[in-house]
C-alpha cells in the first residue's frame, strides 16, 4: 500500500527533473520537445480516484510551469489528459480486468497495447498544447505534420523510459 | 441549493475538470500579453536554485568554449578601446558610458525549442536588477529581464513570441522593428521596413535606442532573406539573431542609469 505512494513520488521527482533540466534544455533537431514527464499520468494506476487524478494531474501540469514560466499552460492541457484517460482505457481495453494498485504500464498492456494507449494521450495533448500555445497559424498543414512529430518524438520517450524502469522479469515472461 | 450540490456530486469528476481548467485558463492569461508577463512575477528562488545547481554539474563541459567565447570578446572590446568612439556632432557631449551600467551574470538555464522561450540569470533584486532591464551577450542583444527573484532573474528570451524590439538598419538608419519569427523558431523578422527601403542579405539591424531598455547601436542580428511583398506598404525580412542562444553562458545585464528621468520627462511632456 504505502509502496505504490513511495514509488509514485519518487517517479514524479525524477521525471520532472528529467523533463526540465534535460528535455527542455536539449536541442533534438530543429524545435521538437518530447515530454516525457507525462508518463506519470500515464502508469498511475488503475484504481486511482479519478477526482485524485484530475488533481495529481493539475498539481503535475503546475510544477512544470513553474519550471517553464508558463502559468497554466501545462496544467489545462494535463488536466485534460486526465480527463481522457480512463475513457481511453475503456475505449482500448473494454474486458481488461486488473488487481489493486496495479499499472497501466508495458507489462499490463503490452507493447503494442501501451503504445496505442499512449500516443492516444500524448497526441490529445501535444494537440492542445500547440493550440493554446499559438494562437496564429501561417500554415495548418505545417502545423499538423509538427503537432504528429512532436508527439511520435514525446511517445518514443515515454517508451523507452517506461521500458527501462518496467521489472525485466515480468517482461520477459510476456515475450 | 440542495440539488445544486447533489448534481456537483454526482458529477464530480466532470465539475472538478471544469474547475482546474478555469483555474488554468486564468493563470493562462498572464502569459498573453508582454505587459501581463510583467506584472507577473515568475522568477522565483527555488526554481533559480535547482537550475543553479544543475549548471553547476554540467558546467565543466563547456569550459573550453565559453573561454573562447571570452577570449573573443576581449579582443573585440580592445579593439573598441582604441577606436575611442565619439559621437557624430560634437556639440551632443552626452558621454556613451554614462547613462548605461554592465553588470555581469551567468545563464543557469537556457530553452530554445519553446513558442515562449526564457532565461534564467544568476543575479537578482540584491545585485540590483530590476524588471524591464536588458540582456547582453557578446555577439548581440538577447532578451529582457521580466521578473526578479532575491538572488535570480528571470529574462525573456529574443525567441519569444512576445518579443517586440525598436530596431534601426544599420546602413541607413532607418527605424523598424524586431519581432519572433513564429515560421522558423531560432530566427527573428524584421517588421515595418517602409517600401523605398531595399534590403540585401547580411545587411545588419541594431537597436534603436528608444527603448529606454538598451542603449543605442547594439547589434540585434543581421537579414537572412528578404523579399518585397507587392502588394503591402510595409515590407518583411527574416532576421538572423546576432546571439547565438545555443551557446549562451555569459552575459551581460544593462542597466540605464538614467531611466527614471527619461520616464519623468515622457510622462510631463505626455500631460500637455
Amino acid at each position: 500500500m504505502n509502496n505504490v505512494y513511495v514509488k509514485n513520488i519518487v517517479r514524479f521527482v525524477l521525471l520532472m527533473l528529467f523533463q526540465v533540466l534535460v528535455l527542455d534544455t536539449v536541442q533534438f533537431g530543429g524545435y521538437v520537445i518530447p515530454y516525457v514527464y507525462l508518463l506519470f499520468i500515464l502508469l498511475l494506476p488503475f484504481d486511482t480516484n479519478k477526482s485524485l487524478l484530475l488533481l495529481l494531474a493539475f498539481v503535475t501540469g503546475l510544477s512544470l510551469d513553474f519550471f517553464e514560466n508558463t502559468m497554466g499552460l501545462h496544467a489545462a492541457v494535463v488536466v485534460f489528459i486526465a480527463f481522457a484517460r480512463p475513457g481511453v482505457i475503456k475505449f482500448y481495453f473494454p474486458t481488461l480486468e486488473y488487481t489493486k494498485g496495479e499499472e497501466p504500464g508495458l507489462s499490463k498492456l503490452g507493447v503494442t497495447g501501451f503504445l496505442k494507449y499512449a500516443f492516444t494521450l500524448i497526441l490529445f495533448h501535444q494537440i492542445l498544447l500547440t493550440f493554446l500555445e499559438v494562437f496564429s497559424f501561417h500554415d495548418l498543414f505545417e502545423t499538423l505534420s509538427h503537432i504528429f512529430i512532436d508527439a511520435l518524438a514525446s511517445t518514443l520517450g515515454v517508451l523507452v523510459v517506461a521500458m527501462l524502469f518496467s521489472p525485466r522479469r515480468r517482461r520477459k515472461r510476456r515475450i | 441549493m440542495r440539488n445544486l450540490l447533489t448534481f456537483f456530486l454526482k458529477h464530480q469528476f466532470l465539475s472538478l475538470f471544469i474547475l482546474l481548467e478555469i483555474v488554468s485558463a486564468v493563470m493562462l492569461m498572464n502569459s498573453f500579453s508582454y505587459q501581463r508577463m510583467l506584472g507577473f512575477n515568475a522568477a522565483s528562488d527555488i526554481s533559480g536554485e535547482i537550475y543553479n545547481v544543475y549548471d553547476g554539474m554540467t558546467d565543466y563541459f563547456n569550459l573550453k568554449k565559453q573561454n573562447r567565447q571570452l577570449l573573443n570578446e576581449n579582443a573585440r572590446l580592445r579593439n573598441a578601446l582604441l577606436t575611442s568612439y565619439l559621437p557624430a556632432d560634437s556639440n551632443y557631449s552626452e558621454k556613451k558610458d554614462s547613462s548605461f551600467r554592465y553588470i555581469p551574470a551567468i545563464v543557469i538555464h537556457n530553452t530554445v525549442n519553446h513558442v515562449s522561450n526564457f532565461i534564467v540569470l544568476n543575479k537578482g533584486k540584491r545585485q540590483g536588477i530590476q524588471k524591464e532591464m536588458g540582456v547582453l551577450s557578446d555577439k548581440g542583444i538577447a532578451g529582457i529581464i521580466i521578473g526578479v527573484s532575491e538572488n535570480y532573474s528571470l529574462a525573456m528570451s529574443l525567441l519569444n513570441i512576445h518579443t517586440h524590439i525598436s530596431a534601426r538598419i544599420k546602413k541607413d538608419d532607418q527605424l523598424v522593428n524586431v519581432i519572433w519569427n513564429e515560421k522558423h523558431r531560432q530566427r527573428g523578422e524584421v517588421v515595418d521596413i517602409p517600401a523605398h527601403i531595399q534590403l540585401s542579405e547580411d545587411d545588419t539591424i541594431i537597436t534603436s535606442g528608444n527603448s529606454f531598455i538598451f542603449p543605442a547601436g547594439l547589434n540585434i542580428g543581421v537579414v537572412h532573406d528578404f523579399e518585397k511583398s507587392k502588394n503591402h506598404s510595409l515590407n518583411k525580412a527574416d532576421l538572423q539573431f546576432s546571439t547565438d542562444f545555443n551557446s549562451l553562458h555569459y552575459v551581460y545585464i544593462i542597466k540605464s542609469l538614467d531611466k527614471k528621468e527619461k520616464m519623468k520627462l515622457l510622462e510631463e511632456t505626455g500631460d500637455e
